[in-house]
């Protein structure tokens, strides 16, 4: 079968097996809940409670801060401990709130949590739809953490033709966008159609890689009977889960440098995005947890999870029977774009999408050697650069030329690294070189 | 980049602290260099088999010479000693079954030093050489020796080849056309490693189904030679047919051995073609109108110049510019 995807892209193992018959399982409230205050893109939301305040589950304790921020609830009952700087699963220090989760006094009944009034999905107006998306906190779960109220308010004049489900979860181990749309299909059709109508657009598409088939099945049989949506089965190749290399996939069309999906008609939204307004409009809950999975041969028992946001790595790790001896390496996200952790008391965030854990064997890197000119990171990339050429730019700082020359395209997926047989941190050096040139643009602008 | 490790507190434990990817392909410089090793073990196989064990002497006494110089290069100028990744080893191989049956070790030795020293290491050693050493070699030895380097040896099994000359010059200087099946086989005059189409399509298969060498090269060549040795061969019947071209002499050698590696072959895909095109361009001319029989070794030498050029004007499109 001639699957539709990108030209470019890599094949690592895949290592699904690990978790993907494991059923979502709920863990219980941990000892402390780190609150981090920016869990988005943009800017941090304001903090609405004081130390030691009691807060109930589903309470807004900070809001959102500006267009591009959005609104923080407790994922528990309890009192805020104290607000401050916290280490923080994107590898930086950021404020959080610390809450003390509280379990109710013997004989008394904990306190209702805080839900929004469901919404009745027939009636429901688009307006209705964003408003709802922003109250609840909702975030974009496929990586970048941006605010999805946003998305779902493009500006004026620009016509979106199709709204398109990231069901692709083409990061190695992740699995838990596999059981989602195995477990919970109607809630992502369902979510699917509100972006829909949010969006005002006739025309739904859910791409899933073709390595989960049930998956596949399980949101063929949903989507059976729905108007203008089609499920899309996708060649197994990373990165495919990229906005860009999505819409590539689906119709050819190639977002350019610089500009957004919604420039050429198209919005990607998450799995785990569209489960989560489902519920936010049906059942009135804010963005209170994550949904994971963790794995990896470091791990003693890989499962897939829901947990508090906020929730301590470590915890997270306990409750699936720890690390094994030969641990070595702790990522957030999955191992190609994912962050290794070097402090396993920073918590889950609303974005989060798994946790994997390496074994020494396999994460000890390979020495250096010299670039054979094989050209293997140039048919690897999806973006077209050159990432050889652009390496040895940043290496020595000719700042101008890796810009003329697309540095700023590279979307730091990895994979020129990760083929590079003369393991040069290929990828590495390009995001050294981008950031020094954006440093470069922004003091261009402000001179 | 090197690897932090921190003191992770709760469990007592170090981390380490990489930035991502933190997954690599099986892809190592060494495993490439040692695969490229194997599959040219057909080859050597078929020099044994048409020209006799004591050719294992001759090749062994190439790759000892290429390796050898190498180490002692660097050692010399304090530079890691590199040898184990196989490139040096390649070398001489290659080297070694690109002379001719009963060359000269001494000479043989020479061609060896010369490709390594001079060929790689004046340029900086692997990754920054811009000819293919083991032709460098050759062309030397082409220049220093041009007799023992033509003088050619009756395979074993020998059916219609009954002059002691290449396939190649027979066509050219006496018009005997070599059969089809003995050029398929190897049973015909010729280098070492050249002369068997099936050991080098075995090996050269090897490295493109591994995914080891680039599949554009080789098909590009092939084109080449079809479009270009085919359009002479329409105008003058009297010119050999193209599968003449692709199955005696280097050609099939060249295109899967010499013209695939890495370091003096384009790295764009636009680039690879245009490589692959030329070198069948200068191959088909020279054998057709130049004074030699052969000319692969030319061919991918001349084009070998040119890469920095071709990289160059061949970069791809970003994603979404082409639209723009």
């Amino acid at each position: 079968m001639n699957l539709k995807t990108f030209p470019g892209g890599v094949h690592p193992r895949e290592e699904k097996e690990l978790s993907e018959h494991c059923a979502f399982e709920i863990m219980p409230d941990p000892g402390v809940i780190i609150l981090p205050l920016s869990q988005h893109l943009g800017k941090q939301a304001k903090p609405l409670v004081e130390k030691r305040a009691a807060v109930v589950k589903g309470q807004v304790v900070a809001e959102a801060d500006g267009f591009i921020s959005a609104p923080v609830h407790s994922p528990v009952n309890g009192t805020v401990k104290s607000i401050g700087r916290e280490s923080n699963s994107s590898g930086f220090v950021k404020e959080a709130l610390v809450i003390t989760p509280t379990a109710p006094a013997e004989g008394e009944e904990a306190p209702a949590p805080i839900l929004l009034p469901p919404l009745d999905v027939d009636s429901i107006t688009p307006d209705q739809i964003r408003q709802r998306v922003k109250d609840a906190g909702i975030v974009g779960q496929g990586g970048a953490a941006f605010p999805t109220f946003v998305k779902l308010s493009p500006p004026e004049g620009k016509h979106i033709e199709v709204v398109i489900l990231n069901g692709c979860e083409c990061e190695p181990y992740l699995t838990r966008d596999d059981r989602f749309m195995i477990e919970r299909p109607e809630a992502i059709v369902g979510g699917l159609k509100l972006i829909m109508k949010a969006l005002g657009v006739a025309s739904g598409v859910i791409g899933i890689e073709n390595n989960k088939p049930a998956a596949l099945e399980s949101m063929q049989k949903a989507s059976a009977g729905e108007n203008g949506i089609i499920v899309c089965p996708l060649k197994t190749k990373y990165p495919q889960g990229a906005e860009k290399m999505l819409i590539k996939a689906w119709n050819g069309r190639e977002v350019p440098p610089g500009k957004l999906p919604l420039d050429v008609g198209a919005v990607i939204q998450n799995i785990g995005t569209a489960v989560a307004i489902w519920d936010a409009v049906t059942k009135g809950e804010p963005s209170i947890t994550a949904a994971l999975t963790v794995t990896g041969r470091g791990i003693r028992n890989p499962k897939n999870l829901i947990v508090p946001v906020g929730t301590p790595l470590k915890d997270v790790i306990d409750f699936c029977g720890g690390l094994t001896d030969d641990a070595a390496k702790v990522i957030v996200g999955g191992p190609m774009m994912g962050v290794a952790q070097h402090d396993l008391s920073a918590p889950v965030m609303k974005a989060t999408s798994g946790i994997v854990v390496l074994t020494m064997a396999e994460a000890k890197g390979e020495q250096e050697t010299s670039c054979l000119r094989c050209g293997k990171c140039i048919d690897a990339c999806p973006l077209h650069l050159l990432p050889t050429r652009l390496a040895r730019l940043a290496q020595v700082n000719k700042l101008e030329e890796a810009e003329t020359e697309g540095i700023t395209v590279c979307m730091e997926c990895g994979s020129c690294a990760f083929t590079c047989p003369a393991h040069i941190p290929l990828v590495q050096w390009l995001r050294l070189g981008k950031q020094r040139v954006i440093q470069m643009q922004r003091k261009r602008a402000t001179a | 980049m090197s690897t932090v490790t921190v003191t992770e507190a709760p469990s007592g434990r170090d981390l380490l602290i990489t930035s991502s990817p933190h997954m690599h392909s099986r892809w190592t410089t060494k495993q490439i260099m040692w695969f490229v090793v194997l599959s040219l073990l057909p080859c050597v196989i078929s020099a044994v088999v048409y020209f006799g064990f004591t050719q294992l002497l001759l090749i062994a006494t190439a790759v000892v010479f290429a390796a050898g110089t190498e180490a002692l290069i660097q050692y010399l100028m304090k530079k890691p000693v590199t040898v184990s990744d196989g490139s040096a080893v390649i070398t001489g191989l290659l080297l070694g079954l690109i002379l001719p049956p009963n060359f000269s070790l001494v000479f043989t030795a020479l061609g060896s030093v010369f490709a390594i020293a001079l060929g790689k290491m004046v340029f900086g050693g692997l990754g920054y050489n811009i000819f293919n050493p083991a032709l460098a070699g050759r062309a030397f030895l082409q220049a220093a020796f041009p007799v023992a380097i033509t003088t050619w040896t009756i395979p074993n099994f020998a059916v219609d080849s009954v002059s002691k000359a290449t396939p190649l010059a027979a066509f050219k200087f006496d018009h005997v056309l070599t059969g089809f099946e003995s050029l398929f086989v190897g049973n015909v005059g010729g280098s070492l490693g050249e002369t068997s189409a099936i050991a080098v399509l075995l090996g050269g298969g090897f490295l493109l189904v591994t995914g080891v060498a680039n599949w554009r090269i080789p098909l590009s060549m092939l084109v080449g030679v079809l479009v270009f040795g085919g359009a002479i061969w329409l105008i003058d019947p009297a010119a050999p047919n193209p599968l003449f071209h692709i199955f005696a002499g280097s050609f099939l050698f060249g295109a899967m051995f010499m013209a695939t590696d890495y370091v003096t072959s384009p790295v764009t895909g636009l680039g690879m073609w245009i490589y692959g095109l030329a070198i069948s361009l200068i191959i088909v001319v020279i054998r057709v109108y130049g004074g030699l029989p052969e000319g692969v070794m030319y061919s991918i030498l001349f084009m070998n110049a040119f890469v920095p050029l071709i990289n160059r004007y061949t970069r791809p499109a970003i994603f979404g510019e082409a639209g723009k």
